[in-house]
């Protein structure tokens, strides 16, 4: 997505405009945030089930080029022809071919956020394949010319009189029709003519399992299914951190995911490919795009445990008040902000900072992941780097200078409190940044080292 | 050097040292009575839950319910009287116009009302998905507690395809209104037999 120069702060202050709608959003994904906590709750053994995905995953990252060879070879027993990519370019590359040699110029593709983050569309609407979304959520995103804003719910920042007027454009719905129920109706009808007539179809995967070379793809709509089993050709693209060792650990991952997610018990559908049907080819494409070199960062590694859900969007103070697109990145929220930057450590400098470090984020995390230590640790990492914004690499620095010196903290700490007494205005006002949004304190009448050494004399 | 060697030579310089695989978990013991818990999570979910106590009864409810209905088909030789004959061996397209799909499952699971389904009880792959409606006949006697035992039923079966159904398609993308028919089904009826 291009932004141009903008950094998220940046982009929050342009969706923190419309403050009415602002609300809406963080209220709306606190609904789904304690959907999540229900479905939790209702299972007494929910945290035994984190504690299992954590190391099934942990395990996975360790035993890695096992599972890969494994998994290519019984895909391929299976009659599924799998490819590798090295990054998005090769990716999009691969599945052009794939697309060229069976003669197809319109595919229909279900929701994955790896050709979201290939830049799949782009690549191919630049060599004349027109793709069509089919998640409605996609879809509305994609009529609207914008990238989700969210990895679940794509289009959650519009609102249903938007929606409607795209609709109204694009369908020929009624002007000013903004019924949910008609509105999907009118979706329904459109994307059906679509998977009747494409020859091809587009998935992602949740999950592949090494030991059967099946993967499963979990949708309530049913789209990636309604676009699998009518086309002839279906490529389904997966990072290669979605493997799983044994098909039984999809019960443990099928437990979580959707409840961490929106709540419900299990997606409507969670379909397990294997084979290929008679006379339909299936490819699956393994992309890396960035992800070996996160397995060899130590203090990073774990955000490939990520199994999508965005329950760490959902409860994030910051993404519910920011909006995704504020992230200017395929995966947006906590999760992609320890994400984007091994992809490119200079342009997603800004994520790790938009952040309160509160752990909320950690904490729902079904596979544990420790999202917010994650932040944190970039942050010096980017600093180091010389990729931090340099407001905050001289605010740093002088702060380094002032901690280190004891008679220096002193004298920055007496002149603080003389100028928020005696200059409030000096402080309280559009040039510093901090004052933006809070009221500067009351300045104390001493320091604490000036009352210790007072009432240490007293005794 | 090709791709699929470059990423597996990086996976394996990268990779960490060994982690042990956890201890497999089972369902705990103590919950709901399963069929209970799977009467009420598929009402939840927007199914709906007929019992029966044979295929007779089945007939004669899709008969009533469906009349209107111009296109039935069933891949059960029980309800051969009430469904359409000869529709199998079509293109998956031909089935865009069909009103009502009658399938078995395997079994179904309390925790989340899935049912277990694969092809060989679909037919074709298409069947449970392109229907405007979906009704599955599941024996009361093959419902299980939790996911956990699901995959123990499973176990290594083969098949080339498979699939938790739960409840009708459905969508919340527009403002989180729950619009149940999204591309899929728009009603799930589950028999429960037995």
């Amino acid at each position: 997505m291009s932004t141009g120069a903008k950094d998220h702060a940046q982009l929050s202050d342009i969706f923190n405009k419309d403050e009415a709608r602002v609300d809406w959003h963080d209220e709306t994904l606190w609904f789904v945030r304690a959907k999540r906590d229900k479905a939790a709750h209702s299972l007494p053994e929910w945290e035994t089930l984190r504690e299992t995905a954590s190391q099934i995953k942990d395990n996975v990252l360790s035993n890695m080029h096992e599972y890969l060879l494994q998994f290519e070879a019984n895909a391929e027993k299976n009659g599924i022809k799998v490819h590798w990519a090295a990054n998005g370019e090769e990716h999009n590359k691969i599945v052009h071919s794939i697309l060229k040699e069976n003669g197809v110029n319109r595919i229909v593709k279900s929701k994955s956020m790896l050709t979201e983050e290939c830049h799949l569309n782009d690549y191919l609407h630049k060599n004349d394949i027109e793709v069509i979304d089919t998640d409605l959520g996609e879809r509305i995103v994609q009529l609207a010319e914008e990238p989700p804003s969210h990895i679940v719910l794509p289009c959650i920042h519009k609102k249903k009189e938007e929606i409607g007027e795209l609709f109204h454009k694009h369908l020929g719905t009624l002007e000013g029709a903004s019924d949910p129920v008609y509105l999907t109706a009118a979706a329904r009808d459109h994307l059906r003519e679509k998977f009747i007539t494409r020859k091809a179809a587009i998935t992602g995967v949740n999950f592949a399992v090494a030991e059967t070379g099946e993967f499963v793809v979990c949708t309530n709509e049913g789209n990636a299914d309604m676009g699998a089993h009518l086309a002839d050709v279906h490529i389904a693209c997966m990072g290669i951190e979605k493997l799983l060792p044994l098909r039984k650990h999809l019960s443990v991952f099928l437990r979580i995911l959707t409840r961490s997610a929106t709540g419900q018990p299990i997606t409507t559908y969670s379909s397990h490919f294997k084979k290929p049907r008679p006379g339909q080819t299936m490819h699956i494409v393994l992309v890396d795009n960035g992800r070996t070199t996160q397995l060899g960062r130590e203090d990073f590694r774990n955000s490939l445990k990520c199994i999508r859900c965005a329950a760490c969007m959902n409860t994030c103070p910051v993404y519910r008040r920011s909006g995704g697109h504020s992230y200017h990145t395929a995966i947006a929220g906590p999760i992609g902000s320890i994400l984007a930057p091994n992809l490119d450590m200079k342009n997603y400098a800004d994520l790790p900072f938009a952040s309160t470090l509160c752990g909320s984020c950690s904490n729902v995390c079904p596979v544990k992941i420790n999202i917010h230590e994650q932040l944190y640790k970039w942050r010096q990492v980017i600093v180091k780097e010389g990729y931090a914004d340099p407001k905050k690499a001289i605010a740093m620095k002088a702060m380094d200078f002032t901690l280190s010196n004891p008679t220096i903290y002193k004298f920055a700490g007496k002149a603080g409190r003389f100028v928020l007494k005696h200059a409030p205005f000096t402080v309280n006002n559009k040039l510093n940044l901090w004052y933006k949004h809070r009221e500067m304190p009351e300045p104390p009448k001493q320091s604490f080292g000036e009352w210790y050494k007072q009432n240490n004399k007293n005794d | 050097m090709t791709s699929r060697e470059e990423i597996l030579a990086k996976v394996k310089t990268n990779q960490p040292g060994p982690r042990p695989l956890p201890a497999d978990l089972s369902t705990v013991p103590g919950g709901m009575d399963s069929l209970t818990q799977f009467k009420t999570v598929l009402t939840t979910i927007g199914g709906a839950v007929v019992e029966v106590s044979n295929f007779e009864e089945i007939a004669q409810y899709i008969q009533q319910e469906f009349k209107a209905k111009k296109r039935l088909i069933s891949t059960l030789p029980e309800l051969a009287s009430v469904t359409e004959s000869g529709w199998e061996n079509k293109d998956p397209h031909s089935y865009e116009d069909v009103d009502l799909a009658v399938i078995k499952a395997h079994f179904g699971v309390a925790e989340n009302a899935a049912l277990w389904i694969t092809e060989d009880l679909m037919h074709q792959r298409a069947v449970p998905f392109i229907c405007q409606q979906l009704a599955v006949v599941v024996n009361k006697a093959d419902i299980v507690a939790t996911m956990h035992d699901a995959y123990s039923k499973i176990g290594d079966a083969e098949y080339g395809f498979g699939s938790f159904i739960a409840g009708p398609s459905k969508t919340a993308d527009i403002e989180q209104s729950l619009v149940l028919g999204a591309h899929g089904p728009k009603s799930m009826t589950v028999f429960l037999l037995g």
